[in-house]
């Protein structure tokens, strides 16, 4: 396998000059929300930075995550992060497979016993000691917990391997868990996202390159960096929100005019990511620019959050009850009259005339 | 309701404020006070700020464009402009396939990015020495 | 539980157990209390200009000759609260996406300006009432437990709702699920407390009225 020289020596051999490295940390401080002005730093120690070996196990996944990070094979200044690192297993990336594959991922894990970063996409089964999922004859559930063992953190890239995703939404046929459902005693970043801004997969990559160890999380293991604020904190159509003005349906006048998309069903307010500032395809725009609310996809359970198009104050799913409890009210309340009223009746018929000459006795 | 009775209009280019620009152009001003009194450059992350659409193109208009442009290439084009404010530089990185990677505006008497770096610098000369023994051989 | 899950919650099982108890409990008084009827009245009734049901309903809209100067806080002050009740719940925007979603019927809304003023506007007030009770001796040896509570029922998904919208106090997801199960307590026991006067009141009025009235004493 590559051997795992600075990452200096590494673009040097590449031929990028140092001007472009430069360019490079610019574009991963802007990623990671840093001051502008740190890329030199962040040069620096890069530079000086030898590439770790990372294991990325995909699981019960639908390759978005992979997508999303890779979107194309020409060198982009996002790939030049696996660059940054070396790849030594990847599904859908890598050149070996069968046999060959799994060895090579054998002995990247030995030789680098509790220093490689392991990546993992897709939520892991549980049901039926975990037969739904398997690569090579071995259970996800298996391979998960052999390959923490010697993992110095673990991401959990996507929705299903942060939260459990879409196979966890109801009924769960498979008994879909999250990594962090599992592995309870490894550092696990989860960055969420179905997919997650491929800007954020890479930014958190950088930061764990430079700086060496985890950025700051949040109470649901998710970098603050990206995911302190939510949608509705930093969407551009606040004022409109603030103002009252919503668009009613999809084209509407309000619609076109950039109305707020709350009562189309967005999510923003109560959703955590880094869509409204860093954006997707290249900063180019976000669903709420291009005039759909906010599905909520870095939350968890949000497949079963109702629907994508009830607002956030209406229910999220319909109500049973009603009709049962009309009907049940209506006939406690006819029981209470019918006791009322015999009540009454028998009390009437009870009713004694005194006359004077009782009361005198 | 029905796709029929929802009309159909051209996209129009309407730009709009919301009120973000005046913000930013004080920041701008503060720094570059400090540029102009101290020699402290700064640096203003454009890619973090909310631009309702049509603020963008507005804060290049009232920028404008002033004496410098430079271009470079580096693992995909980079665009530099000094903008009618000494001073305060527009600075943009794209990728190979055109996207932006990173949108800031500099204020420094000269951007990062255009001086000469130490280690390119060192590896230049390097091949400009191994040149001139080739051409010192007979 | 986080606070995505606790919000899904009061949307789905929350809302459907407290309207079916709203439901249920309303059913069951109304029949309750409307059942037993009166017994007939064999009198002549008296016929005096101003004395009926009708009358009644609205002329008790007014307080009564003298009263107001003895306790101007109360009429004024449940005035303006319950004015501004009806302005939050019902021109708000994403109150009305709700009852649509209950009922299909919807109305436009006010600016969110509007709203956040009467927001205020209702709290300040409701403060200011309580505030009455507890101050005036009287009303105070009056109060009991549940006029304290159907004050605080009423309180909370106001001031909840306001906190939410303003993104104070509690990260915005939390202060949701906390805004929407406060008005989910409040429908519980709105049938089972005197806040039950949102259906009896106009009843009770007309039923003094044209029970008066036909004594011939306009009330």
């Amino acid at each position: 396998m590559n051997g795992h020289e600075t990452l200096g020596e590494r673009l040097a051999q590449q031929g990028v000059s140092r001007r472009a490295f430069l360019k490079f940390c610019t574009a991963m401080a802007s990623l990671m929300a840093l001051p502008p002005g740190s890329a030199t730093a962040i040069a620096e120690a890069l530079v000086k930075a030898k590439r770790p070996s990372v294991i990325w196990l995909s699981f019960q996944e639908c390759t978005g995550c992979t997508e999303s990070l890779t979107r194309s094979y020409s060198p982009t200044l996002e790939s030049l992060i696996f660059d940054m690192i070396s790849l030594d297993y990847h599904h859908t990336l890598q050149a070996a497979s069968g046999y060959g594959a799994e060895k090579s991922r054998e002995d990247a894990m030995q030789r680098f016993f509790g220093k490689y970063l392991l990546l993992v996409d897709g939520s892991i089964p549980f049901k039926d000691n975990g037969i739904y999922s398997t690569i090579a004859g071995r259970t996800n559930l298996d391979l998960l917990q052999e390959a923490a063992k010697g993992a110095a953190a673990i991401i959990a890239v996507g929705t299903c391997a942060a939260f459990g995703g879409i196979p966890n939404a109801k009924p769960n046929p498979t008994g879909a868990m999250a990594v962090s459902d599992i592995i309870k005693d490894k550092p696990i970043i989860n960055i969420s996202g179905c997919p997650p801004i491929p800007a954020v997969i890479t930014g958190v990559l950088a930061h764990y390159l430079t700086f060496g160890g985890l950025p700051e999380l949040d109470e649901l293991g998710r970098p603050k960096s990206f995911y302190g604020e939510t949608i509705h904190d930093r969407c551009y159509r606040r004022p409109f929100y603030d103002q009252g003005k919503f668009a009613k349906t999809f084209d509407d006048e309000g619609a076109r005019n950039g109305w707020c998309l709350f009562e189309l069903g967005c999510k923003g307010p109560t959703t955590h990511n880094a869509c409204a500032t860093t954006k997707w395809n290249g900063a180019t725009s976000f669903p709420i620019e291009s005039g759909h609310g906010c599905l909520g996809c870095s939350e968890p359970h949000f497949w079963d959050a109702g629907s994508f198009y009830s607002a956030l104050s209406m229910p999220s799913s319909p109500l049973n009850l009603v009709t049962d409890a009309a009907v049940a009210g209506a006939a406690v309340g006819i029981g209470v009259s019918v006791a009322n009223r015999m009540k009454k009746n028998s009390a009437k018929s009870a009713h004694v005339t005194a006359t004077i000459a009782d009361l005198k006795k | 309701m029905k796709s029929q009775t929802i009309p159909i209009y051209a996209q129009t280019d309407a730009a709009y404020s919301i009120g973000n620009l005046g913000a930013l152009l004080s920041e701008i001003s503060a720094r570059l006070t400090n540029l102009a009194e101290n020699g402290e450059a700064g640096m203003i992350d454009l890619n973090s700020l909310p631009f309702a659409p049509g603020e963008y193109e507005q804060l290049r208009q009232t920028l404008g464009q002033g004496e410098v442009s430079a271009h470079i290439e580096a693992i995909g084009p980079s665009e530099i402009i000094e903008t009618g404010y000494p001073g305060v530089w527009w600075v943009t990185h794209y990728n190979v396939e055109g996207d932006i990677v990173a949108d800031m505006l500099e204020i420094a008497h000269i951007p990062e990015i255009l001086k000469s770096q130490a280690a390119d610098i060192a590896e230049g000369l390097e091949l400009l020495r191994a040149q001139l023994n080739d051409k010192g051989q007979p | 539980m986080n606070d995505d899950l606790l919000l899904t919650w009061v949307r789905s099982t929350g809302l459907d157990i407290s309207i079916g108890i709203f439901v249920l409990g309303t059913l069951l008084r109304l029949f309750e209390i409307y059942s037993l009827g009166r017994k007939t009245d064999l009198a002549v009734p008296r016929h005096r200009s101003g004395a009926s049901g009708l009358h009644t309903m609205f002329r008790r809209s007014a307080p009564p000759p003298g009263m107001f100067k003895r306790s101007p806080v109360s009429y004024v002050g449940g005035y303006i609260f319950h004015i501004g009740l009806f302005v939050v719940v019902f021109l708000f925007a994403q109150h009305i996406k709700l009852i649509q979603s209950l009922t299909g019927l919807s109305w436009p809304n006010l600016p969110a300006q509007f709203i956040d003023a009467a927001a205020v506007v209702t709290l300040a007030t409701m403060l200011l009432v309580l505030a009455e009770r507890i101050n005036k001796p009287v009303k105070r040896f009056l109060s009991t437990f549940g006029d304290y509570a159907a004050w605080a029922l009423t309180f909370l998904p106001v001031l909840t709702g306001y906190l939410a919208t303003k993104h104070l106090l509690l990260p915005y997801t939390m202060m949701l699920a906390l805004h929407i199960l406060s008005a989910e307590l409040l429908l519980v026991f709105i049938p089972f407390t005197k806040l039950f006067h949102v259906f009896t009141l106009w009843g009770s009025r007309w039923y003094n009225g044209n029970v008066n009235g036909k004594k011939g004493v306009p009330v």
